[in-house]
Formats: structure tokens, sequence, C-alpha cells
């Protein structure tokens, strides 16, 4: 199987589904003639031409509603956002109208737009362009929220999310984009509400989702080499819909839990976890539930302590083995 | 000789039937209406309540010149251009009380109002915020290659959201096939234009994006406001380009039935409106004049329009609420589709 960047796998995904559907459309900042701000959307419109691929004024909540609009109608937007940090300008749209819509209308409507771009810190960006608001747009009951962790994984939930009929909202990570992994060459589409044991293991979970399952990853890699514990590294792919079933049978398995997030700790998405945890697999819980966020403070611009923020391996080691 | 719009082409081809139908079809919004009113006074009907009387010309001069591709959107005020569309009196009632019958199966009341099926896209109530879903639909029709039109509609509050600037660059970029019909009733909920908006007319501030506008002083004459609409659609089939008509008009009731309308208006205000510029009573006088309607054939259409509404309100008294079961569907289509989907996991988290 050839081995393609992160980055690459989103393109094909793209361009396969804009092949396949004329009604598939892109919209944002610079994803035509410029080739996207981080190059994902690199020669597509050359591929497909200026009425498909569509370069948009800086205008998240203009271009962001007409997307929803053209999705009532029939059409597949695929609206991209420089960076989730910009999505805040059109939240009104992606929840109030996104979501809401079929809700609204009793069912006669449904929205099939597919929001995407990266949401992440760790590149020195400061506060405003660091945010990671997967929790966000999961809390809100109409909107499905991916998070993919690899390539070959962004493939495949990027194809569902274009096919799919509801609104999807997914969230890529910069750092990533440059990573490779086997990808088939034959088409694959991953469903969603499917998380993926990344590693298997026997003596604690560890659960994540987004870049943060590669650090989860590490980590494991050394509680094996450092402290002879084997850890299970679960990767949740999607929050919503959630597959509570692959959580619960990793706890039962391990009886303890980490959950490792890019997110900030209140109400992150750990603690929805975490609180599924203790309601379904009580009894299963040898430790208490511990979570390995970014710490809680506005994202920090300076490079060494921007990386103390974020969730590193050796946090998730040393917060591991507390409740071991 | 001053232009008479009554003569405008668009207006002379209505055959006499038509223009009673158009005449019934603003006695059927105000009467409803008023029944929705009592109903809300009763009890009946819950929440924010928005109701028409008085801006009827705007609704039924618009919609009624549309073609088989037009499209509409609007903002909370949103029953006449239900009504308009060709939506069923009972649906909208029912939708008022909440219950499973209503168009939106009581899931989104009064400002939440849809039929796709007529191309009716809502409803919406955040103020602005429909309007970049219209250059949607609006980009939607360009996209498929359909010689319609998308009028979306906005209230003289709603030019101050900055969606609407983002919406209108990108319509006249995008040489969008989009009418903005600014509603301008004078008041956004109890503040004027001239305490709200700076600068001249609200249409004016298309003229920054290259964006035709005008404003109709005359609101409340049906004809003046087909004329100028059935120009807007012709500017948006032949040349692709996106219209502002600002329709001057006002409104008799509060901004909802909650407010008093007692801070920021005299009574007189409303009285002298409804004496000397009342839509209604001005399409009819025209009818009249041309010997099209009579005074009884009027006020037989008035009564039926309020039998009418009195039956909506029987059918919805007599509709049920929906299902607690209900709260949970119409989320996602997946979740309602489930032998179509192939998601798996948990949807909700109750």
């Amino acid at each position: 199987m050839p081995e393609i960047t992160y980055r690459e796998a989103i393109n094909q995904a793209i361009k396969e589904e804009m092949q396949r559907d004329e009604s598939v459309f892109l919209m944002g900042e610079e994803v035509g003639q410029y080739h996207g701000a981080y190059k994902v959307t690199q020669g597509l419109m050359d591929s497909f031409g200026r009425d498909r691929v569509i370069d948009t004024p800086i205008s998240e909540s203009g271009f962001a509603g007409l997307g929803v609009g053209a999705a009532m109608m029939g059409l597949r937007p695929i609206v991209e956002f420089m960076t989730w940090s910009f999505s805040f300008v059109a939240f009104d749209q992606i929840i109030n109208n996104a979501a809401n819509m079929r809700y609204m209308s009793g069912g006669l409507i449904n929205v099939p737009i597919v929001f995407r771009g990266p949401a992440n810190g760790g590149v020195n960006v400061g506060a405003t362009h660091s945010h990671t608001p997967e929790n966000f747009y999961a809390h809100i009951p109409g909107l499905k929220v991916i998070c993919p962790a690899n390539a070959y994984d962004a493939k495949g939930l990027m194809k569902m999310a274009i096919r799919d009929n509801d609104p999807v909202c997914i969230l890529e990570n910069t750092i990533l984009y440059n990573q490779t992994a086997e990808v088939p060459e034959e088409e694959y589409l991953i469903p969603f509400g499917e998380a993926d044991i990344k590693r298997s293991g026997s003596d604690i979970s560890l659960i994540a989702h987004g870049r943060s399952v590669i650090t989860a990853l590490e980590a494991a890699d050394k509680l094996q080499a450092e402290h002879n514990i084997n850890a299970e590294v679960v990767d949740l792919r999607c929050l919503r819909p959630l597959d509570e079933k692959t959580i619960l049978e990793s706890v039962k398995k391990t009886n303890r839990v980490v959950y490792v997030e890019e997110n900030k700790p209140f109400c992150g998405t750990g603690a929805q976890i975490a609180c599924l945890i203790q309601e379904k697999a009580f009894d299963h819980l040898d430790a208490e539930i511990k979570r390995v966020c970014t710490l809680d403070a506005p994202q920090i611009y300076s490079m060494p302590r921007e990386k103390d923020q974020l969730p590193t391996a050796d946090r998730v080691v040393e917060t591991a083995l507390t409740i071991l | 000789m001053s232009h008479n719009p009554a003569q405008a082409s668009i207006n002379t081809l209505l055959s006499q039937e038509e223009k009673i139908h158009l005449y019934r079809e603003m006695v059927r919004i105000r009467r409803f209406e008023e029944r929705s009113v009592r109903s809300y006074q009763q009890g009946h009907i819950g929440g924010f309540c928005h109701v028409y009387n008085g801006q009827e010309a705007v609704a039924a001069g618009t919609i009624s010149v549309l073609g088989p591709d037009d499209h509409i959107i609007t903002a909370y005020r949103d029953h006449a251009h239900a009504l308009m569309v060709g939506m069923d009196m009972n649906s909208l009632m029912a939708e008022l009380y909440g219950k499973e019958t209503g168009c939106s199966k009581g899931k989104g009341g009064s400002m939440h109002f849809f039929d796709p099926s007529k191309n009716f896209w809502g409803g919406h109530g955040i103020v602005g915020g429909q309007t970049p879903l219209g250059a949607g639909l609006a980009f939607a029709l360009k996209y498929q290659g359909k010689k319609g039109a998308c009028l979306t509609y906005l209230g003289d509050g709603a030019v101050n959201q900055g969606p609407f600037y983002e919406a209108l660059n990108l319509a006249s970029l995008w040489n969008l096939p989009l009418i903005y019909i600014i509603e301008n009733n004078q008041y956004s909920m109890g503040t004027s234009q001239e305490r709200g908006c700076a600068g001249d007319t609200l249409a004016g501030r298309g003229s920054g994006f290259g964006i035709y506008n005008e404003v109709i002083e005359e609101g409340n004459d049906v004809y003046t406001i087909r004329e100028r609409t059935s120009e807007a659609l012709q500017r948006a089939y032949e040349e692709q380009r996106p219209s502002i008509l600002e329709i001057k008009t006002y409104r008799y009731r509060g901004h909802s039935m909650s407010d008093p309308d007692k801070t920021y208006r005299s009574k007189e205000e409303i009285e002298e409106y409804k004496k000397t510029s009342d839509p209604i009573d001005r399409f009819q006088e025209q009818l009249v004049g041309e010997s099209v309607l009579s005074v009884e054939q009027a006020e037989a259409i008035n009564k039926e329009a309020k039998e009418e509404a009195e039956r909506a309100v029987e059918f919805a008294e007599q509709s049920d609420f929906p299902t607690k079961e209900a709260i949970q569907q119409d989320i996602f289509w997946e979740t309602d589709n489930p032998e179509q989907g192939s998601s798996q996991g948990t949807f909700f988290f109750n």
C-alpha cells in the first residue's frame, strides 16, 4: 500500500467525491488559486474549475451561511475554515442554521454540508488561532463531529462525510498534515461512530481523539518500555455519534482510564467520556478516571511553554502511573 | 403624467379573478393574525409571536409575482409569507399551538414555518441570520442552471447585523440572482430607524457593493410592489444581478406579542396609519374603483377568512401535542432514516 500524507489523504477524498458527484463543491479562503492555506486543496481548482472550487473573501459568516443555504437546496458544499478558530465568527450559521434546520422544519429539510479545517495548538500562533472547539460542536444535537488522527482515517471519514446527509464538522490538525500512513489505492469509507483500537493492551485504557491519539501512542510505548505496563489506546475518531461500546469494552478489560485530549479540561470531551464510563462501567473501575488536557489557560505563545501547556506523552505517563 | 403602477403590464395582465384572489390573500393574512393574537392572549400560543398586521401588501405584492423556480426565505415575522406561498392555515395555526399537526410538527413555532415543496425556506429566528442562507439558495439556483431568484426578506433592524454585509458582498461578487426585501416597518423592536440606523436609506447600504437598490415609499400599494419586484426579478434572471428593495411599511401591533407597545410610539401614530394608509383598505378601494370588487363581495371575503381562521383554531385545538418520543426525532436525517444510514454509535445522550 502506498504511504501518503494526511494532507494528501484529504485532498484525494475531496477529489474522488467531486468526481463522483457534481453537486459537491468546495468553498473557502484561498482554497483555489492559492491551493489552500495549508495546501490541502492543492490542484483542485485546476481539476474542477472555478465554479466548483470557489475562493471566498475573508467572510466566514457569509460563506458558511451561503453553504448552508445551498445545502438546503440539495447541493453538497465542503466549506473550509482556514482554521476552526475562525469558525467562531460563523458560529450562528453553524449552530442555528446548519444544526437546527432539520428540527425547526419538523424534518422537512436536511443540510448535507461538510465544515472542515484544522483545529490545533502547538504551532505558536497564540490564543486566537489555537482553539480546539470539537467539544463546542459535539455539544450540539444535529451536528456530527469527526477528529481523524491519521491519513487512513482522514480519507475514509472525509469521503463518508461528503456523502452524509447531515451537517458534519471535521477537525483536522496542521501538525498531522505531513504525517504519513499506508492508504489503500482502492476506495474505502469509514462509517461514523466506530472507534478504533490503535494499540491493544491490558493494563490501562488511554482514550483519545485527534492528535492526542498520537500522544497517547507515544505514552503507551514509554509505559511499555520504562514501566512494563501494557496500555491500550482507543481512538474515538468520531465524537458524535460516539462509539460507547468500544470505550466500555476497553474499560472492562483494563479497569483504568486516562482520557487524553487537546481540549481544555472544563466541559471538555473527556468530561463527557468520564461521565459515560462512571455511569455504565462503574463497577469495572479500579481507580478514578484521569484526564490529560491542555492546561486551563488561553493558549500561550511562548514556544517551550506551549509545549508544556499541551498534553505530552510524559504527562500522560505520569498521570497513568498515579492510578496503576 | 405621473407613473401609475396599476397600469404596469405585470398588473394589467391580472385577470379579475386574480385580483380578487390577491385581495383575499391579504385579508386571510389579516384575519389569521387577528385570530392568532386572540389565541395568544388566551394562553394557547407560547413564546414569541410576531404578527404582520399592517404589512400585508409587502408579502402579497412580492410573492404574487414569483415564478416556479423562485424561492423565498424570511425572518421570524413569517406567517404572511407562509400563507402567501399557499401553506394551509390549519397547519400554521397548529404550529402556533405547538401541535404535531403543525407545519413543523410543533417543533419550530411561530418563527419557524417552512415548506420547501412550496419553495419556502423559513422562518428564521435570529435577526439577519437568514441573509447568508438566502444567498446560498440563490447560489444553488445558479449552480443548477435554473432561471430563478431568491427573495430574502429582512427587517429594518437586521440591516445592522454583520452577516448581511458579508452576504451582500458575496451576492455582488458572484452575481447571484438574489433580491433582498427590507421590510422597513420603521421600528426594530422598540428602536426607531433614526435611533438605530446611521446614514440615509437602508437600501442605500447596497451602493458600496455595487448592488442596485431602491426605496419603495408606497409600501402599502400592492400594485407598486408587484411592479418593482418583477423588475428586480428580471434583473436577477437576465443579468444575474442582486437587488435590494427597501419597502416602507408599518406594523400595527408591538414587535411581538410580549411588547406592550407603549414606550416608543404613540397610539395616535398607529391610528393615523391605519386610517390613512392601510394596505388592505387601499387595495379594496382600488378594486372597487376598477369595478373588480363590490363592497359586499369584500365583506363576504372578510367573513370567509374569519371563518377559515376560526376553523384553523378548532383544528389546532383538536390536534395532539407531539409525543415525548418526538423530542428526539427530526434532528439527524440519518437517525430518521436508519435503514439508509451507515453510522454506528450513540447520537443522543440523555
